[in-house]
């Protein structure tokens, strides 16, 4: 490329290639510029996103204002819209799936990256890859005829014999409701938190597995305290993608919730999400007032996402800040 | 031995056998799901189910290679939109970013990831549909491209990321700049995570009906290039699930088999063609 | 060396399918998902005859077919309800309505024990759903089915949760036979606050629930219930009579209807006159501007149109649709002379 000139010299006038040329040998200026206008392009879609869907849903903002946050009536014919249990349903899913999926899937991925041997690892994971293929409306279809019925007769009568005396698992066992979709959900999301936490566990330099095994600690504890605490951001990134997943999910919710939208606090109990109820009635909405209402939906699960990706955020931090000395962000 | 050391190999033992059966009960999920499919489709798939258009309601001989052809279609498009902003994006926010900016992005992008697909649907419609007047595939594609771009970016940031300094100092020290370092260095070496999350996100809007329902539309005949709409694969499942035919049930599992054979190739044929290697050339 | 020729024969391939192919003439049209199957039958029919000529219709819904229509991204619509004075407004050009086929909604249950057909009243159904009526051995039900061991059990009600023209015709019917019923939840709708009940996605979704749901009631399309051989109840209708929904009692509603259709075929045929009318019938529509620039498309639509009243109408049996009655088709045949 050249050696270094030091020659300071007088200041020549520059011609147009030249420029060229220097902007190019400076080549970390222009990929520095260039990878930040697509990393912008993002941010540019985004906002372009929030836009649409502020625009559209003003005829529902300015008729309900915040009482869409908390009201419960959602009636087409009479053009009451609240959000509130569509909200509830869409918490309540996600914190059931991702109670069963993270440690699954980080169970599974400490397995393919820590124990598996090499060949193994790869097959399985090849597999695991393919879970996230599999079509929404197959999951739905799949859980209609297999796992909503053994719900209904073996596992929610189980429950309510067992642990009936609890809140969570009251009522009358359909056999859909917030338990079969955050079950379904979970099946769904794990394959992204197994296959990028493995990945990131993989990467976890072997001299740090070395040096706890060589202090003596066993094949777990290395595992767990020492590479898992290692890899710990890339593994809470894999929870995001997870947890945006079940946030966003509609087809298969939609199959399994029971589409009643009810505050309960029985996990037993039919329920909706916001990506569900906007499935169901977007194409056939009923006027102007309907459609904004659904667009507004869109926008609060948005915001819900927003707060849920806060919220983990300071999870993180708090957690780093007490364990070891993991790469901060 | 102590009573802590028996304790410590015992918790040592169950925890590592734990972790066998997670792995295990992951992958019975796909098994199963594969079985049903089968199970419920396989009578279906012949020859002409590949390459016959769709035959209308109590007509057999059916097929869905419209839809085949339009998801590969769909999926090149998004491919083109996903994959570069997605990478070039990771790349960037690795590499180059300073802590306001890669805030911003990241959060952008973990907001893309979590709206529904419907909504990226109604957005890919008001944005591309509305301007040409037509559904298309390019709707289709554009819809599914912006989905793919959050998987993509948040995962190769991390395998980005986790390249070991030793290497990038390394590259350095020898007299290559910044962008060379990367392009020569740090991206082969993060080469396995970064295919594996281009694929993961492949993988996942190939499956995806709801952004295509009002943007590629869909299609009973063959579609000619990339302005009119498209049959797809995922819609097609979506549609004869839901007819009340049994017949049309049956080619709903085929098709769903189908869709699972192709991303399980795709995958085969990129891995064996572009290489795998970890960090640590596992 | 590998990669280089990998890459541009998939470069080639690309290009190739890529390109764009001449010829026919592709019309798109969307909307109700009830008629879908005898349309994409017809479309399939008309394009062996005309070869030149493809009808692209997808099934995303009767208001996703009227927006789109009104958006003009499809040629033509097609929806189960007819479309309000306010959505023709929104048009702002003028829409004909063309009724094609007829469907109607039954009653399927799932009640242990019972294994004959269970008669409704209006009232009774009205009840069922707006949960006053909540046990299967209420009087309302036992007075219509005497000799049947209704349980006291609970009833579970289903319904649909996605907006549909199914619900529209079932909402239609209870709001004319029960006042209560159309105070409580103001009428007919696609989508409707439903007083009680689980909702099932489109009528898999329903029927799936009613099967696996012990004491469950829901609502679903005849077609769907005809195909899937699913047992469902009688209704009473304006005349007094229980009427099981058969292809033919489904067209005497229309038959009876015919007399006083109005002249732009926007009408609802629920618990239409005639002893022997199944009362929750409806028409379904395709929905056609009347004005039509391209010549070449015009003349597409309106030879279809034809073909349908037609020969279009004698694919409807085999698919379990009811046919359109006589004097509808006649009228029908002169309207459409007006799209110009």
């Amino acid at each position: 490329m050249g050696t270094l000139s030091t020659t300071a010299g007088p200041a020549r006038p520059v011609s147009r290639t030249q420029a060229l040329l220097n902007l190019l040998r400076d080549g970390d200026e222009l990929a520095h510029a260039v990878t930040f206008a697509f990393a912008a392009t993002i941010l540019l879609i985004t906002i372009l996103l929030i836009y649409e869907l502020w625009i559209n849903s003003g005829l529902a903002r300015h008729k309900f204002g915040f009482s869409f946050f908390y009201t419960s009536t959602w009636d087409p014919i009479f053009g009451q819209f609240g959000s509130w249990p569509f909200i509830y349903g869409t918490l309540v899913t996600t914190a059931v799936s991702l109670t069963i999926a993270v440690p699954l899937g980080i169970g599974a991925a400490i397995f393919l990256s820590e124990l598996a041997p090499p060949k193994l690892s790869r097959g399985l994971s090849f597999i695991i890859d393919l879970l996230a293929a599999v079509p929404s409306v197959i999951y739905g279809l799949l859980a209609v005829f297999t796992l909503v019925p053994i719900m209904r007769s073996d596992i929610e009568p189980f429950l309510k014999k067992t642990l009936g005396f609890l809140p969570l698992f009251k009522g009358p066992a359909y056999g859909v409701g917030f338990l079969t979709a955050g079950i379904v959900l979970a099946v769904m999301t794990v394959p992204y938190i197994i296959s990028v936490s493995r990945e990131v566990l993989l990467a976890v330099p072997q001299d740090q597995r070395e040096a706890s095994l060589g202090l003596g600690a066993t094949r777990w504890e290395t595992t767990w305290k020492v590479v898992v605490s290692y890899a710990g951001v890339g593994i809470m990134g894999s929870i995001f993608l997870s947890m945006a997943r079940a946030l966003g999910e509609t087809m298969a919710v939609t199959m399994v919730i029971g589409n009643q939208p009810k505050v309960s606090a029985s996990l037993l109990s039919p329920g909706y999400s916001i990506a569900a109820v906007i499935a169901n009635e977007y194409a056939e909405a009923a006027g102007n007032l309907h459609l904004s209402a659904l667009t507004e939906l869109g926008l609060v699960l948005l915001l819900l996402t927003l707060v849920l990706n806060a919220l983990a955020r300071i999870l993180i931090i708090m957690t780093a800040r007490k364990g070891s000395g993991v790469q901060g962000q | 031995m102590t009573v802590r050391t028996i304790w410590r190999k015992s918790l040592n033992a169950v925890m590592l056998s734990l972790t066998g059966v997670c792995a295990l009960v992951t992958v019975s999920a796909l098994f199963v799901i594969l079985g049903f499919l089968a199970w419920n489709g396989g009578r279906s798939i012949h020859w002409t189910f590949f390459t016959n258009l769709p035959a209308p309601t109590g007509e057999v001989g059916g097929g869905i290679a419209n839809a085949i052809v339009g998801s590969a279609k769909l999926l090149l498009i998004a491919a083109c939109i996903g994959i570069p902003i997605g990478l070039i994006g990771a790349i960037y926010l690795a590499e180059y970013a300073g802590a306001t900016w890669a805030f911003f992005i990241r959060y952008a992008a973990d907001l893309m990831n979590g709206v529904p697909s419907i909504v990226i649907g109604i957005f890919a419609y008001s944005v591309v549909v509305v301007s040409m007047h037509h559904f298309s595939a390019l709707a289709g594609g554009f819809a599914l491209g912006v989905m793919m771009i959050p998987v993509i970016l948040r995962s190769c940031e991390e395998f980005l990321k986790s390249v070991p300094r030793s290497l990038r100092e390394g590259a350095m020290a020898l007299g290559a700049s910044k962008w060379r370092t990367i392009l020569t260095v740090v991206v082969p070496a993060a080469s396995g995570g970064i295919i594996t999350a281009i694929l993961l996100a492949l993988a996942r809007v190939a499956g995806e009906t709801a952004p295509l329902l009002f943007t590629a539309f869909g299609n009973q005949f063959w579609s000619s290039g990339l302005n009119q709409p498209t049959a797809a694969l995922p819609v097609v499942i979506y549609n004869y699930a839901m007819s009340p035919y049994d017949d049309l049930h049956q080619q709903a599992w085929a098709a769903g088999l189908v869709l699972l054979g192709l991303v399980l190739v795709t995958n085969l044929l990129t891995r064996m063609v572009l290489g795998r290697q970890t960090a640590q050339g596992r | 060396m590998k990669k280089p020729v990998l890459i541009v024969s998939l470069c080639l391939g690309i290009a190739g399918f890529v390109a764009a192919q001449g010829g026919t003439v592709q019309l798109q049209a969307a909307g109700a998902t009830f008629p879908a199957p005898i349309y994409t039958k017809w479309f399939d029919a008309y394009k062996k005859i005309n070869p030149k000529i493809e009808v692209n219709y997808q099934p995303v819904g009767s208001g996703g077919g009227i927006r789109q229509l009104i958006a003009k991204t499809v040629d033509f619509g097609a929806s189960d309800g007819p479309m309000t004075d306010e959505q023709l407004g929104q048009a702002g050009f003028k829409i004909l309505h063309f009724p094609t086929v007829l469907g109607a909604d039954v009653p399927s249950y799932n009640v242990p024990g019972v294994n004959t057909s269970l008669k409704f009243t209006g009232k009774a159904l009205a009840g069922i759903f707006l949960g006053t009526i909540n046990k299967w051995n209420d009087p309302e039900l036992t007075k219509a089915n005497p000799g049947v061991k209704l349980p006291g059990e609970d009833i579970v009600v289903v319904h649909r949760s996605d907006g549909s023209g199914t619900t529209y015709i079932w909402t239609d019917f209870l709001s004319k036979v029960s006042p209560e019923w159309k105070a409580k939840t103001g009428g007919p709708g696609t989508s409707i606050n439903w007083p009680t009940g689980l909702g099932g996605a489109k009528n898999d979704g329903v029927a799936g629930l009613i099967k696996q749901t012990p004491n469950s009631i829901g609502y679903i399309e005849l077609t769907y219930a005809i195909q899937n051989k699913i047992e469902f109840g009688d209704v009473q209708n304006s005349a007094g009579n229980f009427v099981k929904a058969t292809l033919a009692s489904v067209s005497e509603a229309a038959a009876g209807a015919a007399k006083d259709m109005p002249e732009d075929f926007r009408v609802s045929i629920t618990n239409a006159p005639g002893k022997t009318a199944y009362p929750i019938s409806s028409f379904t529509w395709l929905l056609i501007p009347a004005q039509i620039q391209d010549t070449g498309k015009r003349e597409i639509i309106k030879g279809f149109l034809n073909w349908m009243l037609k020969d279009g109408q004698g694919y409807c049996e085999g698919l379990a649709y009811a046919k359109l009655p006589p004097p509808v088709v006649v009228k029908e045949a002169k309207a459409i002379s007006l799209i110009k």
